[in-house]
């Protein structure tokens, strides 16, 4: 047996947005083990709700998270609404999931130009970047932010969109289709990427669900679940397959998320097609008693967001399961027998959130 | 716009184990698990999904500065909860497959965070070692 090393990673890393340490155990150039370390960035988000009121925690929810922020809030109200049993207007219903699909636009392309640029790949980061900002415009013209939204509240939306405007952002999605068209050509079917990408942290489909794996990791193991398909907010009366793809590996990582930026397409062209007229959102009275769990798919996979309330304006617990924190036990997995080189891309191929992680 | 039932079941501390691990041979996926204060007593609950997508919460009620056994023998990746639950209630867990020993955030600051740390601090320390971290 070769003579272990330890080698320290992050959490400043040049392929790592935000800070994760990982203490590589090597023999030679291969990682035999992987110790992690968070809490670089742990806000204490949760312990906030015993301070404020529970209709304006929603704010706080959606900085859980800079890119899932609008699915945060929206969870949040979900899970709200849950304990308070309320009937969220249709019209609320449809808009909160034309966003969330935004929202999953625009986190898939952001994280197809961090793959690029992790593998030297320029041109094409920016070429996903550039996408990413009709995206981003659709976002700030419909609720005046591109990044946290503050549409979502207890019992609706803060804004409405007019038909008008929905027509216009289902006519620029058809051209964003066609660049998107181009851009996923190249990391579905280019050689180098599939060589820099293929049969690379593998995790075989009975690991992925037995180690918790969630999103596009579960699926891209071969396991057709996607929390959309519970039927939260609009998704009942929309139809979408989840995308999966059986290799388990980085490549079938990145081939799902390519993939899944077309039925985001999809189905925003449904829910603008079937959104009805009426309110937006409804009068709220009271405070919550009770608990709730509610459950959302965001761009990294499935996050738990549940509350317990006790009759006060003041929550007794918010507690939030993020995608990030359960793909952690799946990345070290995937990450054992590795070689050093291909730890960067390894650990980019779960779209690691590790603001959302700490919260 | 559907809601998903709220399945959650209260079991005897003796009893988690052997629930755990039949959820395990069901072939359900361990979703989270979860602390809560609730009344000065913690309420630890186990969630679990089916390929169906049902959503099942086993919960135990134990007090403060219990024992709970791990349920990493039955699912490996149930560590991360059960590090984060004795960094954040100092709970005591046995039979972890990784502990962290109160180092799983990693934060400058041991206490409330660092469970094994949070009997040796006064109110007095408290305040100082607040202090430092804001003068830093």
């Amino acid at each position: 047996m070769s003579r272990q090393i330890v080698i320290p990673f992050g959490p400043q890393h040049p392929v790592l947005p935000e800070p994760l340490h990982l203490d590589l155990v090597m023999e030679d150039e291969r990682v035999v083990d992987v110790i992690p370390s968070i809490g670089y960035v742990h806000r204490g988000l949760e312990k906030l709700v015993e301070k404020r009121d529970y209709k304006d925690f929603v704010f706080i929810a959606e900085r859980i998270c800079g890119i899932c922020s609008f699915i945060h809030g929206m969870t949040y109200c979900h899970a709200v609404e849950g304990v308070m049993d309320l009937d969220v207007p249709p019209r609320a219903v449809y808009l909160r999931t034309v966003w969330s699909e935004l929202s999953r636009l625009h986190s898939h392309l952001l994280w197809l130009g961090l793959l690029a640029d992790s593998m030297g790949f320029e041109s094409l980061f920016m070429q996903a970047w550039r996408l990413r900002e009709h995206v981003l415009d659709d976002l700030e013209s419909t609720t005046g932010n591109r990044v946290i939204q503050g549409a979502c509240k207890v019992g609706g939306v803060r804004h409405d969109v007019s038909d008008q405007k929905l027509r216009e952002i289902v006519d620029g999605l058809g051209q964003l289709e066609a660049g998107m068209q181009d851009l996923t050509n190249v990391f579905v079917h280019d050689d180098s990427v599939k060589h820099r990408l293929s049969d690379l942290g593998v995790l075989t489909e009975q690991q992925a669900w037995d180690l918790g794996a969630a999103g596009p990791v579960l699926r891209a193991s071969g396991v057709a679940n996607d929390i959309r398909q519970t039927g939260y907010a609009a998704y009942d009366e929309l139809e979408f397959t989840p995308v999966v793809e059986t290799a388990g590996d980085c490549y079938a990582r990145t081939v799902v998320r390519a993939k899944e930026l077309f039925t985001s397409v999809d189905l925003i062209r449904q829910a603008v097609d079937r959104i009805p007229e009426g309110p937006i959102d409804m009068k709220v009275t009271g405070n919550p008693k009770g608990e709730f769990y509610a459950r959302s798919e965001q761009p990294r996979g499935e996050v738990v967001h549940y509350v317990k309330a006790n009759g006060t304006k003041n929550l007794v617990r918010f507690r939030v399961r993020t995608p990030t924190f359960t793909n952690l036990p799946p990345l070290l997995a995937a990450m054992k027998g590795i070689e050093l080189a291909d730890v960067p891309v390894v650990v980019l191929s779960i779209d690691p959130c590790i603001g959302c992680a700490e919260r | 716009m559907k809601r998903e039932a709220q399945l959650i079941e209260t079991i005897e501390l003796g009893d988690l184990l052997p629930r755990v691990e039949r959820q395990k041979k069901a072939g359900d996926r361990l979703v989270a698990i979860s602390c809560a204060v609730v009344e000065g007593e913690n309420e630890i609950t186990y969630s679990f999904e089916d390929r169906a997508h049902r959503f099942l919460h086993l919960r135990i009620v134990v007090p403060p500065g219990a024992t709970i056994p791990s349920v990493t023998p039955s699912y490996w990746g149930a560590f991360v909860y059960e590090n984060e639950i004795h960094d954040l209630y100092g709970l005591t867990v046995t039979g972890m497959n990784v502990d962290f020993g109160g180092h799983f955030y990693a934060t400058k600051v041991p206490y409330p965070f660092a469970a094994a740390a949070s009997p040796k601090v006064t109110p007095a320390g408290k305040e100082a070692q607040e202090k430092e971290c804001l003068d830093r």
